[in-house]
């Protein structure tokens, strides 16, 4: 394999601005946001670079590394912290610089009136270099270190504003469920150690070919554990609503391009393993399956515009984690549906945060509506997002998830049909609920009061927007023309890629007009619900069982309190307590018998030397009797 | 081996009821000095024992050591504290006394029936071969040379007991000693002047002045502060009217 | 008669020192029962070395004496040092150690 020593710089750009925004201090104010932008821009000048140099090499030397020092040397335990840069992680990495740099304009702007911003930035560039050490590390251990890193970023930035209680919790939730996928990797790792001896990616691959089906399948869960985490995946997904309470741009950059595509690089990073361990990808495509459906339903009942992209969010991870689940046929179209998702995703929530910007901070869709005549550059790059998510062609959305829709039914048999279904139910839900979106916000007839004066973002805002709206467009159509991007991607996904079937059951035509049917059906239903109707002020009290469930994100806050907080909290008393009265009582106890121990003996203190003398006599009568005893 | 003969058996159950029966006796009587004598007299049939057993050097150090320096050593010290003194027959400790004889009954009890069950593996052989040279001689051939050690030793232990019963009995005063000037300031500064001149010395001038005779105060009386109080306990003052002149010859001769 | 009599003998005269010591009141009674101990300890040295044989007993008891008279000189003098603060020879009364 090829040697570089430019990898390490773009992790250390983004880093070194951090380190230098968070010791500056107070000193750095007035410049810390242009270092920062100026550090990720590098970052991404660097990923140019190399996107350049690996178009100029061939194919089977297009993968380089980079070792920076050797990290552990325990005897059987070698593990080097190394970077490898390959097709699939030069994706990431300028997916990362590239809309992160984009990011950081835009929270110039966002974050003007913020004293803090300076903090701000200093942790988006900690995030970007954590995130790049994710996609860049060589082995499962070095990508940890990136992983725990990302979640640390995330953490500090969704509590940004931690005056507020709520937003406190909302971190720490986010925290400890990122937490349960963290372990997942722990065990992933120990187990590939202890069966594998081996924990770096080119020696995983090679021990898989030789180790049982159950390490394998070990460690495959494990590693799904730790997706699910990371991407706010069924069953860990209650922290990602929660998450909102971060600035926009954070939800942007973290929430919907970059850190919650984590679990999903994750798994197709080790595809050798699923591909080795059906049972595993099997609970992957379960997993992928009900995220997509659990978060269109709850999407449909948020009225709080960035919960609602969060659903979104959720539910279109799931199609990701369903393509990934899908085998080496669907790894490519995943990747793909990843970066076209990271344009327009990202680009509506960097509209989201200009309506808000523009109607003092209010969140409730509710109180928005004829947004489109105030706000008509915000309304243009929204739009084109919303036509990319719902699959209209030429726009980004309709190659990427039609791929995966089409996979899901090429996948044969009643998996397939189930799977396939449920992929289109869930394109039918997502067109309904983000036609809502648009039109609440945008078209339906104003309901806002006059105090509010909705306005035009300034340029650093809108400009992002618009080229992440070019994104959206253009995105798709370049990565599926002539299977490009599946191309450029094969040689990773090593021979297990080469040898997937050509099986179609159903022709793209096919799959093609189902999707746009289902897309068609959604949008009319909310039109007719929302356009041509009276949309109400304030949301209805007296909604349907399902509204009030969806309402309710479907009971997961619920469920999540009455199985595992609430036994928590009581076993956490029990424990206490025990620690008090059993414990403690013993160690008081401990004290209490030493001085009751004490102060009985003290009585034989009764200071005649003539009581010394008889006790001295007794002894000595013992010592006799056991001598006699003894000697019997 | 060693046969004991008959003056040797006659002597041990005379001496030793007695000696059991003095030691007895020390422990009950109530007069301390009385326990003293009785202790003395084991001491001594303790000695009798050594010599009967052929440890001849040693019964005689122990008449001289023991009963003449240590129990002498005794009786002053128990006349400098009072022989007076008697203990009370009352315990203040309640139960002592039934333990202390409890357990040294059952001391006693014990260590004879071990004794009785000992066997030492050989019989008793007599030291006709030790003493073969002279008890001493043998000691000394012993202590010279397998016991010069702990010899060394004890003497030094001798050297520092004299040393700290020195250092015990001295009497720092604390302040200066009263010079007669002083003393006689105070004799005088008392409440009443009756002893302002100290007190009269025994004995009538001219014609007895043995301790036992009381002083003659100037009116003719004898004064009992005079005599000691143990002589006085004892009745032992001697009547002063035997000492008185008859008449006397009131007539003035001329010298010529 | 049996050489180990005079052993009976030392244990009777132990025995009553050992009670005398707990007994007794007066300091100076208590340390003459003290000296009874002793002299039975030196009674059995000295049977021993006759049944033994040799004189090691003899040495023995005549360090044991020597160490009892440098104790009786020591102790004496403390007993007159107490008398001389206290004006009492009875060691009951010097029970300031009590708890």
């Amino acid at each position: 394999m090829v040697t570089s020593n430019s990898l390490v710089y773009l992790i250390a750009l983004p880093l070194l601005g951090a380190t230098i925004l968070l010791l500056a201090g107070r000193r750095a104010d007035k410049w810390g946001h242009l270092l920062a932008t100026l550090m990720s821009a590098s970052s991404f000048a660097v990923g140019l670079y190399q996107l350049s140099a690996m178009l100029g090499r061939s194919n089977e030397e297009r993968a380089i590394s980079q070792k920076l020092f050797s990290w552990i040397n325990v005897a059987s335990f070698q593990v080097d912290a190394g970077l490898l840069l390959d097709q699939l992680s030069i994706c990431f990495v300028l997916l990362i610089t590239g809309v992160g740099t984009l990011i950081h304009v835009y929270s110039i702007s966002y974050m003007a009136h913020d004293e803090n911003r300076r903090r701000f930035f200093a942790y988006l560039n900690l995030f970007v270099a954590a995130m790049l050490l994710l996609v860049l590390g060589d082995s499962y251990l070095n990508l940890y270190v990136g992983w725990e890193g990302v979640g640390l970023a995330s953490y500090l930035l969704i509590g940004f504003w931690n005056q507020k209680p709520a937003y406190a919790t909302a971190s720490k939730k986010a925290f400890v469920m990122n937490r349960i996928g963290d372990m997942g990797l722990s065990f992933a790792i120990m187990i590939a150690f202890a069966t594998l001896g081996t924990v770096s990616f080119v020696g995983v691959k090679e021990a898989s070919h030789s180790a049982s089906q159950t390490a394998l399948t070990a460690i495959g869960i494990m590693l799904l554990v730790a997706a699910t985490g990371k991407s706010a995946q069924f069953p860990l997904q209650a922290w990602l609503g929660d998450a909102m309470a971060g600035p926009t741009p954070v939800s942007a950059l973290i929430h919907a391009a970059t850190m919650v595509t984590a679990g999903v690089y994750l798994i197709v990073r080790s595809n050798f393993i699923f591909d080795a361990a059906p049972t595993a990808q099997l609970l992957v495509v379960i997993v992928g399956a009900i995220t997509l459906l659990f978060g269109a339903l709850v999407g449909t009942a948020k009225d709080d515009i960035k919960k609602a992209l969060a659903a979104s969010t959720m539910s279109q991870i799931g199609y990701m984690v369903l393509g990934a689940g899908l085998g080496p046929a669907g790894y490519a179209f995943a990747i793909m549906h990843l970066l076209t998702h990271g344009f327009f995703k990202a680009g509506m929530f960097l509209g989201a945060g200009s309506v808000m910007h523009g109607m003092n901070d209010t969140v409730d869709m509710r109180k928005y509506g004829a947004l489109r005549k105030f706000m008509p550059i915000t309304f243009v790059t929204f739009g084109l997002g919303y036509l990319a998510i719902i699959g209209v062609p030429p726009f980004a959305g309709f190659y990427s998830k039609d791929l995966i829709i089409e996979t899901a039914f090429n996948a044969g048999g009643a998996k397939g049909i189930i799977l396939g279904g449920a992929a289109l139910l869930g394109a039918a839900i997502t067109a309904f609920y983000m036609s809502r979106v648009m039109i609440l916000t945008f078209t339906s007839p104003q309901r806002w009061d006059n105090d509010v004066h909705p306005h035009e973002s300034p340029i650093l805002m809108w400009l992002p927007m618009a080229i992440l709206a070019i994104g959206s467009v253009t995105s798709g159509f370049l990565f599926a023309r002539g299977d490009a991007l599946a191309q450029w991607l094969q040689p990773v996904f090593g021979e297990h890629g080469a040898e997937h079937s050509e099986v179609h059951l159903l022709s793209p035509i096919v799959v093609s007009a189902m999707a746009l049917v289902a897309v068609a059906i959604g949008v009319a239903i909310a039109v007719i619900k929302y356009q041509l109707s009276e949309v109400a002020a304030t949301a209805p009290e007296n909604v349907s069982i399902f509204t009030r469930i969806a309402r309710k994100d479907l009971l997961q806050d619920s469920f999540n309190e009455a199985v595992f907080m609430r036994p928590g909290q009581a076993l956490t008393r029990v424990l206490v307590k025990g620690d008090d009265v059993v414990i403690d009582g013993a160690v008081r106890g401990i004290g209490r018998t030493a001085l009751g121990a004490g102060s009985a003996l003290r009585t034989s203190q009764t200071g005649f030397a003539r009581s010394y003398a008889a006790l001295i006599l007794i002894g000595a009568v013992a010592l006799i009797a056991g001598i006699w005893v003894v000697t019997q | 081996m060693l046969t004991i003969q008959t003056p040797e058996t006659i002597l041990f159950w005379v001496l030793a009821p007695l000696s059991v029966l003095a030691a007895l006796g020390m422990l009950l009587v109530k007069k301390a000095v009385h326990s003293a004598l009785l202790l003395a007299f084991v001491m001594i049939t303790l000695a009798i024992f050594y010599i009967a057993q052929d440890a001849l050097f040693l019964g005689i150090v122990q008449i001289v050591v023991y009963t003449g320096a240590v129990m002498m050593l005794f009786l002053f010290i128990l006349m400098l504290v009072g022989v007076d003194a008697s203990d009370s027959l009352t315990e203040t400790i309640r139960g002592l006394r039934p333990i202390a004889i409890t357990a040294a009954i059952g001391f006693g009890g014990l260590m004879i029936s071990l004794i009785a069950r000992a066997k030492l593996g050989h019989g008793a052989f007599g030291l006709a071969e030790a003493n073969k040279d002279g008890n001493v001689q043998g000691l000394a051939k012993l202590l010279f040379s397998d016991y010069v050690f702990p010899f060394e030793v004890i003497s030094a232990l001798l050297i520092t007991a004299a040393l700290g019963a020195m250092v015990l009995a001295h009497h720092q005063r604390t302040s200066a000693k009263p010079t007669q000037r002083e003393q006689s300031i105070a004799r005088f500064r008392q409440g009443t002047l009756g002893t302002a001149a100290g007190l009269p010395s025994p004995g009538v001038f001219a014609r007895h002045n043995a301790v036992d005779v009381p002083a003659l105060l100037p009116d003719g009386t004898p004064a009992p502060n005079s005599i000691s109080a143990t002589l006085k306990a004892r009745g032992d003052i001697l009547e002063t009217s035997q000492f008185e002149l008859g008449e006397v010859d009131k007539t003035v001769k001329e010298e010529k | 008669m049996n050489p180990y009599n005079y052993l009976y003998v030392a244990g009777l005269l132990f025995t009553i020192g050992a009670i005398g010591v707990v007994v007794r009141r007066n300091a100076i009674v208590v340390f003459m029962c003290i000296e009874l101990m002793l002299n039975a300890a030196n009674l059995t040295l000295v049977t021993f070395a006759r049944i033994n044989g040799t004189l090691e007993g003899q040495v023995t008891a005549f360090f044991t004496m020597v160490v009892a008279a440098c104790e009786v000189v020591v102790g004496l003098a403390i007993i007159v040092t107490i008398y001389r603060s206290r004006r009492s020879a009875s060691i009951d009364d010097a029970s300031l150690l009590k708890r």
